[in-house]
Order: structure tokens, then sequence, then C-alpha cells
């Protein structure tokens, strides 16, 4: 009986062992590059793929987060970085890191051949290269409207009408990068006043705030919510994927920014860094960043995008990161302070 | 407890001829306070000295320097961070009632009436101890939600929000309530029924005076645990909570949207409070539970009424209908297209490859983390228990052993989490290289339930008579083979429900690990609310049923092995 007890427990403790030994041992040598970025998931397979085929000699690690929750991951690690490079990041993030010393400037080879906008131009060489704009966009589920008889909204206005109350649902921007370009950008259309008052009317109708950026228009798409404040990858996706939405570009212009990448300063692993950065200048990239974004950083390459809103490159505000940048924090802690506070249970009348 | 006679081993100079009966610390002993002390070391490295960290964390700025009570005052003065307090307290009292009240219903219609399928409403009661909390929680969105088929049943009234959470959190805490009322039901003494009916007592009367008085400790102490777990949970707040703060997502936000340490120190040593004090009163009522049940006592049985199992039969199956519809409608919605406007079946959702959370990595890393926990931490806790129940003298070291194993269970988890980030992140500490790495998520779990499974450990361990060890050291048999060879033999049930509850835990946990992870070790549990967070809900339900799976499994395993093994060991319990 002991014996019987013993071989059981035997087989019982080597097949533990087993299955936890699966785990190790593939480790090849190749360059482990720790990268940060807010690049929705369902891209990054492809991204890390196409870069992976042409330096084989470098293996891309995604840590992945909205962009809010990776700048302020990358503020908090600052004495410490551990990324070696940002990529696919809002350029006012990086700005705004990079005024506190962040990173290295590096020309990647080909950065000529963007647009002047597109990188930065107050450094030489430039410490952030802009990748692609995603660009903000209303998700409007046009059968659910129906439901609650919700006329097609077509400007930044019209949501704040009280028929709209409790249909709306925007992301946080302290956590999501597309919820602050909404901000900024409003902030930059109306003027400082007219923007909080326009965000107060707003926030009454807001059923609730998100934390991920493409959560509204998924949520829109579902029929979760009538109207989802998001952008116009995540709308045109879901409208492609079969979803009863609209994606509207409202008319008094829409907030957008840059993904872009910088390198960390103190990165140990600085070749493989500038490889990920030589790459992702080149057309080959930027064809395949235009596979879901209409406007990419090298001229003449873009070419339009299904079931994006149509007119939106016209909506495009004339957006100044750098007042973006430098106000960021700022503008944050307001809004928390006047719209994270919607504690109280709310009396629906 | 009769001192081991062991000659050889005797320290020199340690006993004098003709001293007074003293007690012989022998080589063994010393082997044996060496392995306890080494235990109790690694509890304080687990818990006590991070939470050391997290306290001081609280009372510092974002440089380190010490500012007293500044950190405590900036949260009470922020409206959006003290009406979390209020929101807790409301939402977990609130959910207490309910559960509390539900969970004695199913009880007592589990031990006081004859309705039949017992076995089946017992085994369904404890299904959401399988899932993570988070996955109710989808569920809930999916049946109640804008697009939920039984949105009527709310009224027009919104599922995110204090709804949300006090439905989710009931069906949650459901399990582990039921467990200890009916633990509680069933110590009962048949003989006081049978005196209250012979007195002429009617079955209102007999409630009052017989039923409720015998369980009453057993009734406080399910409601404590059901509001500790409530006001620490924070998966089913984080999914449906919609613009409703507490304290438990606070924490969250605080460190993970803000990346503000202190201030989510701060928040988590406000949600230690209640859960404290929760966790000593529970401690007080549980010491004054013991001998209700005297040997004379005889079980109750139930007698047949045919309208009053009629009634039971119906609630209970109400209940279990609920429990395996937010199964159903999870394992549904993991597998629609997409709902709810295609819902023609399909497996894509479970394709995490293009998604947020770490893809099928993420659920490899859960059953490795689990494996490990349930094997390191079952050798630690047995062998921890059965130092402090067997070895000889040492009462201080004892005690202090006790002390250390039942202080996990006082501890949220999210402040744990947090506290082994100020701890193990810190660049001085020695033990930094654990950072970010699968052993902290093992050390961090097992410590996290460790207080559980120590106490199944002591209990199974006092009911092996003490006499084994005395005749086994009276026949120079080393204490080790006694270990191995009586002690462990004897306490297989026991060791296995242990390696269970660890494995299970860990495969389900949020809170805790949500803080350490690294991109190499992400865990399926913190994928659900990463890919709900990002509005995947068909795919995190998708691995929310993985874990539901899993952790089945390795009971229905458990239970298999218990069965086998118990028939091979413990045939001795039969005469």
């Amino acid at each position: 009986m002991r014996t019987n007890f013993m071989k059981i427990l035997t087989a019982v403790a080597a097949g533990g062992l087993m299955v936890l030994g699966l785990g190790a041992g593939s480790a090849l040598a190749k360059t482990d590059l720790l990268v940060y970025t807010a690049i929705e998931a369902d891209e990054l397979a492809k991204f890390k793929k196409a870069f992976e085929s042409d330096y084989p000699d470098v293996n891309i690690k995604w840590v992945r987060d909205s962009t809010g929750i990776v700048t302020s991951k990358l503020m908090a690690e600052k004495s410490n970085p551990k990324a070696d490079i940002v990529w696919g990041l809002a350029a006012t993030s990086l700005m705004m890191l990079g005024n506190e010393g962040y990173f290295q400037g590096y020309a990647p080879k080909g950065v000529k051949k963007l647009g002047k906008l597109y990188y930065d131009q107050v450094n030489n060489p430039p410490q952030w290269v802009g990748q692609r704009a995603w660009i903000a966009s209303v998700c409007f589920n046009t059968v659910e409207a129906g439901k609650y008889g919700l006329p097609l909204p077509t400007s930044w206005a019209d949501l704040t009408k009280s028929v709209y109350k409790g249909h709306v649902i925007m992301p946080n921007p302290n956590s999501s990068g597309t919820g602050f370009l909404d901000v900024s950008s409003w902030l930059q259309l109306m003027g400082e006043d007219k923007g909080w008052k326009y965000m107060d009317a707003l926030h009454n109708n807001i059923a609730r705030y998100t934390h991920s950026g493409s959560k509204p228009c998924k949520l829109a798409a579902r029929g979760e919510i009538p109207v989802g404040i998001s952008f116009a990858y995540r709308g045109a996706k879901s409208k492609n994927k079969g979803a009863p939405i609209e994606v509207i570009a409202p008319i008094e212009g829409i907030g957008w920014d840059l993904e872009s990448f910088a390198i960390v300063k103190n990165t140990k692993n600085l070749d493989a860094a500038r490889k990920l950065a030589d790459w992702s200048v080149s057309k080959k990239a930027m064809k395949i960043y235009n596979e879901e974004y209409a406007v990419v950083a090298m001229p003449g390459v873009a070419k339009p995008v299904k079931n994006f809103p149509p007119g939106i490159l016209s909506k495009m505000i004339e957006n100044d990161f750098a007042w973006a940048a430098k106000n960021r924090i700022r503008i944050l802690n307001e809004w928390r302070k006047r719209y994270d506070s919607k504690s109280e249970p709310k009396k629906k009348k | 407890m009769a001192p081991a006679v062991n000659h050889a081993e005797t320290m020199p100079g340690q006993i004098s001829v003709g001293a007074p009966v003293k007690l012989k610390v022998s080589g063994e002993d010393w082997i044996m306070r060496g392995v306890l002390v080494a235990i109790g070391l690694y509890l304080i490295v687990a818990i006590v000295l991070p939470l050391y960290a997290l306290l001081s964390k609280s009372f510092q700025n974002k440089d380190g320097t010490f500012i007293g009570l500044a950190n405590f005052t900036e949260f009470f003065s922020t409206p959006a961070l003290s009406y979390s307090v209020n929101n807790s307290l409301t939402i977990a009292s609130i959910s207490t009632v309910i559960v509390v009240s539900l969970a004695f219903v199913y009880a007592y219609a589990l031990t006081r009436s004859c309705m039949p399928f017992k076995s089946l409403f017992k085994g369904v009661a404890l299904i959401p101890i399988l899932m993570p909390s988070l996955l109710p929680a989808i569920s809930l969105i999916f049946m109640f939600g804008k697009q939920g088929f039984l949105r009527f049943l709310l009224f027009g009234h919104d599922i995110y929000g204090p709804i949300g959470i006090v439905m989710g959190e009931v069906i949650y805490v459901f399990p582990h309530v039921l467990m200890i009322i009916l633990i509680a039901m069933s110590m009962s003494d048949g003989r006081l029924y049978e005196a209250s009916e012979s007195l002429g007592a009617s079955k209102v009367r007999t409630f009052f005076t017989v039923t409720l008085p015998g369980i009453r400790y057993g009734l406080v102490s399910a409601g404590f645990v059901a509001f500790t777990l409530i006001i620490t949970d924070f998966g089913v707040p984080k999914v449906v909570g919609g613009q409703y703060n507490v304290l438990a997502t606070d924490v969250y936000k605080q460190v993970v949207g803000r990346q503000d340490f202190e201030m989510g120190a701060v928040v988590s040593m406000v949600l230690l409070i209640p859960a404290v004090i929760a966790f000593a009163a529970d401690r007080i009522v549980q010491r004054k539970q013991i001998a209700i049940l005297t040997a004379r006592a005889v079980p109750y049985a139930p007698q047949p009424s045919s309208g009053f199992d009629a009634i039971m039969t119906g609630f209970c199956a109400l209940i279990a209908v609920i429990i395996v519809g937010i199964l159903g409608v999870a394992l549904f919605a993991s597998l629609v297209k997409f709902w709810p406007y295609n819902l023609s079946l399909t497996l894509g959702n479970y394709d995490f490859s293009l998604r947020d959370g770490g893809g099928w990595d993420a659920y490899a890393n859960s059953i490795e983390m689990a494996a490990w926990t349930a094997v390191i931490g079952t050798c630690v806790v047995f062998i921890g228990a059965y130092l402090v129940e067997k070895s000889k003298g040492f009462h201080t070291g004892r005690a202090a052993m006790q002390f250390l194993a039942m202080m996990p269970m006082a501890v949220p988890g999210l402040s744990l989490g947090l506290a082994y980030i100020f701890f193990f992140n810190a660049p001085d500490n020695p033990l930094n290289f654990l950072y970010h790495t699968m052993p902290i998520l093992v050390i961090c779990t097992i410590t996290h339930f460790y207080t559980v499974s120590h106490l199944t450990a002591v209990t199974a361990l006092k009911q092996i008579d003490a006499e084994f060890e005395s005749v086994s050291a009276s026949l120079k048999v080393p204490f080790y083979k006694t270990f191995w060879r009586v002690t462990v033999p004897v306490c297989v049930p026991a060791i296995l429900d242990i390696s269970m509850y660890f494995f299970v835990n860990a495969m389900t946990t949020v809170s805790a690990v949500v803080f350490l992870y690294s991109p190499d070790t992400a865990l399926a549990s913190v994928a659900v609310l990463n890919m709900d967070d990002a509005g995947e809900q068909a795919s995190a339900a998708a691995m929310g049923i993985m874990i539901v799976l899993t952790a089945g499994g390795a009971r229905l395993l458990h239970a298999l092995l218990t069965r086998g093994l118990a028939r091979r060991t413990q045939a001795w319990r039969k005469r």
C-alpha cells in the first residue's frame, strides 16, 4: 500500500515538473527589444512579423496599453527606464516626456522623406518621429438610434442636445489618448473657457467614461450605446465587420495626434532600437500603416481607407502639439476635478 | 506532550542530572525549530515587510520624504475619492444582507428539507468559485445591458452602477457564504428539535428559538466574510461599475491609471481598515463557536413535508438556474460572432492573438503559475502547520508562526499586490531580482491564500493523536519518517484540498497579481480584465470560460484523486 502511494505521489510530482518545464527553454541568440506602445492590439502581431522578417536578429516584446497608461508608466519609471524604445505613442506624450530628457535624438535613414510636420523640428537629430495620424470620429449606431428616435449628429454641438442624454460614451482622457486629443481639440477650437463649458454640457449627456479609446466605438458597434466618441480606425474596422454604425467626422473640426516613436536615452539595445527606427520610416512600413489609417507620415503613399468618414482629412484641426504637450497635465487634472467625481448615484428622471 | 527520549542527540551540557523535569531539546527538535523559523522568515518577507513598505509609502510624498498624514488629508478632501468610501460601504452592506439571506435559505433547504437533487443543488452553488469575479459581471452585461435579453427586469434602470455591482457581488460570494452557513447548520443538535416539538412549539417558534440561535455565530461569520470579500473585490465593479467608484477600483485607477503610487497606498490602507475589523470580529466570534456540539448530540433528520419541500425546491432551482445561466450566457457570448447582430456561432473569439491581454501565452502562464502555487504552497503550508501543531516546546516561536499564518487573511489582494511593488521593486532590496518574474507571482499568490490553507491543515493535523509522535520517538524513529509514513498519508484528503484550493484560486485571482505581472508573465485572469477594458467582451468571456474549464477540470481530477487515494490511505478510518 505504502509503495503504491509513493508511486502515485512521485508520478504526480514528475508530471507537474514536466508541465512546468515546457515553459522554459526557447532562448535563441536574439536581441530582445522592449517596446512600449499604444497601438491597438489587433495590429501588433502584423507589425512584429513584418519587422522581424526584415531584421531576424531582433525580437520585439510589446508592452501595450492605452496612451495615458503608457505615458504615466513611462513617467513613473523615469529614474530607471525599462523600455528601449517607445513606438506608436501620441506625439504630444513623447514631446512631454522629451522635455523631461527621456529620449535620445536619432535621425532614422530616410527620415527626410517624411513630411516636415511629421517629425521633431526642434531638435536635431530629431527626438521623435511620427508614423501616422489617428483621428477622432464619432461612431453612431443607426439601429439603436432608431429605437430612441435620435437624429444623426453632425457636429460636436449636436452631442450636447438633451435628446442624447445618457446615450453618449467617451473615453477618459486620463487613460486614453483618444480622449485626450478630443479634449485638447475642443479647447483649441473653442478656446479654454468655451471648451470647458462645452464639456460641462457634454458631461450631462455622458452615460460613462471608458478606459480605452476604442471601447466607445466597440460599444456603439455592439449596440450597448448609440453614440461612442472614438477614432476613425476603430469605427471603420467595426463597420467593415458588419456593425450597423455610421462613422462621423463632426463639422467643427476633429482632433488628431501622431503615432510616433522615440528611443529611450539609456537603452542597452541601441542598435536594435535604431533598426526599428529605420524600418519604421521605410516605405514598406508606411504601406502597412496605410492599411488601416488614412494619413501617414510619408507623402504620396496613403490611399483612401474603406469606411473612413468622407472629407475627414479636411476636417483635421491645425493641431498645436507643443501647446498640448506643455498643458497636458494641467488639462488632465482640470478634467479629473470636473468630471471624474461623478460618483454619486445618478438620479435619472 | 511527552518529551522526546533521544540520548544520542542530546546537546551536551544542556541538561544536568538531577535538575527538575525539564523539556529536553533534542537535535531533532532543533531541526524542526530551524524549519519553523525558516517558514516564519518566509512569511515575514512575504507579508510583514511588504505591508510595512506599503504603510510607510502612504506617509511619503513622491520623492520619498515623510509627510505624515498629508496624503490621508488629501484623500479625504478629494470628493471623488471620499465618495468611494461611502459607495464601498453601501455596496458591501446591501450585498452582504442579500447574499447572507439567500445563502441561509439555500442552506436551510439543503439541511432541513427533504427536497430532491440535494447534491446537484450543492454542486451548482459552488460553480462561481471557479470564475474570476470579472466573469459574472461580464455575463450580467450580456443579460441586462442595453442589448440584454433580460433588460426588462430592471424596469428602466441601468446595469452599470450600484445595481450591477450588487448583483455581481452576490453571485460571486454566494458559494463562500453558503459553505460557512452549511457547516453551521450541519452542527445543530436534533434533540433540541425533538424537545421543541414535544413541548408543543410551533414551527415558527422553533425556528426562532432553536434554529437561529444555533447558527448565530455561523451567520455572523458568514456576514463578515461576505463583507470583506465584497469590499475588497475589484473585478465586479471594474466591469459593471460605470461611473460608480468604489475603493477597490480607485486603488487600481490610482496605480495603473495615474501611476500615483502614494495615493494608491493611501487608498489601499483605507481598504485595509474594514478588512482588518471584519477579520478581527470574525476571529472573536469563531472562538465562541466552540463546543456547541456535544458528544451526545444527534444529527437532525428532516421529515418530509410536501408543501415546504416544494417551496424549497423551487427556491433552490431558481438560484441554481441563475448560476447556471450566468455561466451559460458567458459561454454563449464567447461563441457568438457579433453580439447582438450576428448570432451565428464561431470559435473566433478564442483566437486571443490579436487582442489585448497576452493571448494563449497568458493562459499557459496561468496554468504554470497555478501549478507552482499548488505544489510549493501545499508543501510550505502543510509543513508549517505540522510544525506549529506537532513540534515540542518553543511556544513563542509556534505562537508567532500561528499569528503570521493568520495575517494574510486580513489583507486585501490589491493592498498585497501594491505592497509587493513597493517592497520588491525597491532598488536596494536584495530580492529585487524577483520583480516582474514568475516566482513573485507564485510567492504573492501563496501568501494571499495562505491562511485558509493553513487552517485546513491545522484542522486535519489536530485529528491525529499526539501518541503517534510519542510512540515513534520512543521507538527511535526520526520524526521525518513518522511525518512521511504516518502524518502525510493520514492527511492526504486535506493535502489534496489545500492544493486544489491553491490551484483554483491561482487561476481565478486578479486583485494582487494585476500589479505584478510583466509582459512575459501575463495571466489569463488579468487578460480577461484587459480585454474587457479594450471593449473585447466576447474574448474576455472566452478567456473566462477557459479559466472555468481549467479550474473545473482540476476539481474533477481532485475528486477522482481523493476517491482513489482515500481508498488506499484512509481505509483505517473504517472498521
